[in-house]
């Protein structure tokens, strides 16, 4: 290692909204709380859970009988959460607890929005003001007395309910990529060499994939070199910031021994072809970050294409 | 699988620093490379030795998709190697293993786990163990669920705040080069706030970045190589239902069952992957361990709980014991899973 500043970190937020087909037992369950009513599944010992399982615990058999229990149950154990996080159901601090339905014989999971829970207490539903969001149609449970009482009604049958997913993290490169990234906000491309085998790679690695040892000797790279192998896309996709038809290449920079992904842009797709001599078009300068995005695309330089066998070993 | 099959030892175990937050990757490759190499140096074998890897991990801890992929790195996997890898803590890497070698086809294996739980938020991203219908949109964390655990147990009189203390006084003491350590006494403690009543601070595990590597080799193999390897006598693991109200959660049916199965009498060691105080007091009821018994002499996961390796370290902490003469009959357990859900047992003796 040539540093010794911290590694680069960047905050990653990832997330999808997952769309959930919900099959007969968990439609009719999600149905019914869309209309206000609680339903459980009677499974073959004769006990009523809720939420209804696909399936019953013992037997395995498909569950179908489901029975209406109670907006109203009791607290069999209890845990405070004093600083909700993102996506609980209530965000100031409230009790997470198994609420035994009147009339089912297992607790299920839900929130209770009281300063003071106790195991024992009695609860009631409060419902959401929106439906059709499965659990979430009930928006937690309070103390049984303050909470008015909702009469069912009928609802349109729900099939599918959208469970969003989003997580944070922070992402951090390695100590080598770190170096690479580094010096691509000052316009140089830097590998590093396997102390085992000599190969140069950009990015350097934490750890060659050949020999399990991190990359160590920096090695500066030219931002020339030779297009090994490329795809022409002509498929549309999400995200996608240049018009098809365009080629994405393997860059074989000189004096590198691992190819990295990039576009070749500058000529007709259909005149690219291994072997072709490329460098690189960079972004102005005021534009340049710690990202390989600074280098815009790679372009032909018009120079006698490398013979193959220059480049047939890293194809 | 005959009764022919070839017994399977620990030979080998080496751990990452168990620490709050690392400047590492989340592939992991910066915490394995150091300790693969020590792991295979105490077994005095080299990579081109092994016969088969098997790591654990998990991508939503990473943040990103096909991390284990990145992680093979630190192997160095050239020529190509007979590798595989499971989505749950590395104590189930390490049983496909010793199938593996029961099978005849190798008579070597490492196996790795590995995890930065710092890099996100733990107990939401384990919120997605749950039920992803039902229950999973609603968002109970990890310490919020095991607090409604901890709180039947209480309620139930299978143990109390105090002794759930006492659980972490000594898990807090007992291992100086843990990354949770200080001498402290159980009133101490109780004096400290809730962090989710019933939970303290001390009944929680830590959130640890760290990895783990276990060598194993088949039992007249693992003699040539150690004078005294850890023999595995009997290896179970079980499952309870995803449905996590139709639980009984004051006990453990499914470590109960693999106990049962792998054959647990006689032993005088015991570590137990308890990510929280109530769980370990919990363990010991399923499993009978009586006050004969050393249970988690490393400080277990109260001290120190690398995500998807803690359960392996687990196993490697016995061995280790087990190897040095420290104890002849030892037990492992690992968990994954919401609540102490799914439960696997090792039993090891040694075997010199």
């Amino acid at each position: 290692m040539t540093t010794s500043e911290a590694p680069l970190s960047a905050p990653l937020d990832i997330g999808f909204d997952y769309t959930r087909s919900l099959g007969p037992t968990l439609s009719r369950f999600v149905t019914g709380l869309a209309g206000r009513r609680i339903l459980g599944a009677r499974s073959s010992d004769g006990r009523v859970h809720v939420p209804p399982p696909e399936y019953d615990p013992v037997t395995g058999a498909p569950l179908t009988e489901l029975v209406e229990v109670a907006h109203t149950g009791t607290v069999t154990t209890w845990c405070r959460q004093p600083k909700p996080l993102a996506g609980q159901p209530l965000e100031h601090s409230f009790a997470w607890a198994l609420v035994l339905l009147d009339g089912a014989a297992t607790p299920m999971l839900h929130a209770v929005d009281a300063e003071r829970v106790h195991t024992g207490m009695r609860v009631r539903a409060r419902w959401a003001a929106s439906s059709g969001n499965g659990i979430r149609d009930i928006a937690c449970f309070g103390p049984i007395d303050d909470e008015p009482a909702v009469e069912p009604h009928d609802a349109e049958d729900v099939t599918m309910i959208t469970t969003p997913v989003h997580l944070s993290y922070q992402h951090s490169a390695s100590p080598e990529e770190s170096r690479y990234l580094r010096g691509l906000a000052e316009g140089k491309l830097l590998g590093q060499r396997c102390p085992a085998c000599e190969k140069v790679y950009l990015p350097p690695r934490g750890a060659c994939p050949t020999d399990g040892v991190p990359t160590e000797e920096e090695v500066e790279l030219p931002d020339h070199g030779i297009v090994t192998t490329f795809c022409i896309v002509n498929v549309p996709f999400l995200g996608q910031r240049i018009k098809p038809p365009y080629v994405a290449a393997y860059i074989l920079l000189d004096g590198a021994d691992i190819a990295f992904l990039h576009l070749v842009l500058g000529c007709a797709a259909d005149e690219v072809r291994m072997g072709m001599r490329v460098e690189a078009a960079w972004k102005p300068r005021a534009a340049w970050g710690t990202t390989l995005e600074n280098i815009d695309h790679f372009r032909p330089t018009g120079e006698p294409d490398a013979p193959y066998e220059a480049y047939a070993r890293h194809l | 699988m005959s009764s022919d099959s070839p017994e399977v030892a620990i030979v080998s175990f080496a751990q990452a620093p168990n620490v709050r937050a690392t400047h590492g990757t989340t592939n992991g490759v910066e915490m394995l490379v150091p300790i693969i190499r020590e792991a295979l140096a105490g077994a005095q074998l080299s990579k081109r030795d092994i016969g088969f890897w098997c790591s654990g991990s998990s991508d939503y801890l990473a943040g990103r998709a096909f991390s284990f992929i990145a992680a093979v790195d630190a192997i160095g996997a050239f020529p190509p190697i007979n590798e595989s890898h499971v989505e749950a803590d590395a104590a189930w890497a390490l049983y496909e293993a010793w199938v593996k070698i029961r099978t005849g086809e190798v008579d070597t294996a490492l196996v790795y786990g590995f995890g930065k739980s710092s890099a996100g938020e733990l107990r939401r991203v384990l919120a997605m163990q749950l039920d992803p219908y039902l229950v999973g949109p609603l968002w109970p964390d990890s310490v919020s669920v095991a607090g409604l655990q901890a709180r039947l147990g209480i309620d139930g009189g299978l143990w109390s705040e105090h002794a759930m203390a006492e659980v972490a006084a000594r898990s807090r003491a007992a291992n100086p080069d843990a990354q949770v350590h200080e001498r402290v006494t159980a009133e101490e403690l109780l004096r400290r706030p809730y962090v989710a009543d019933p939970l303290r601070a001390h009944d929680c595990a830590p959130i640890t970045d760290g990895a783990a590597v276990v060598v194993l080799a088949a039992a007249d193999r693992a003699r040539e190589l150690i004078a005294r390897p850890a023999v595995i006598t009997g290896i179970e693991h079980r499952v309870e239902s995803s449905h996590l109200t139709a639980r009984n959660l004051a006990t453990s049916p499914s470590t109960v069952a693999a106990a049962k199965a792998a054959g647990a009498d006689g032993i005088t060691l015991a570590e137990l992957h308890a990510p929280f105080t109530h769980q370990e007091i919990l363990l010991r009821q399923a499993l009978g361990l009586g006050d004969e018994v050393t249970v988690n002499p490393s400080g277990g996961a109260l001290a120190g709980n690398p995500m998807f390796a803690a359960g392996l370290a687990r196993i490697g902490e016995a061995a280790t014991r087990v190897m040095a003469g420290a104890a002849d009959r030892a037990l492992a357990h690992a968990t994954s899973g919401p609540a102490l859900q799914q439960n696997l047992v090792c039993v090891l003796k040694g075997g010199d």
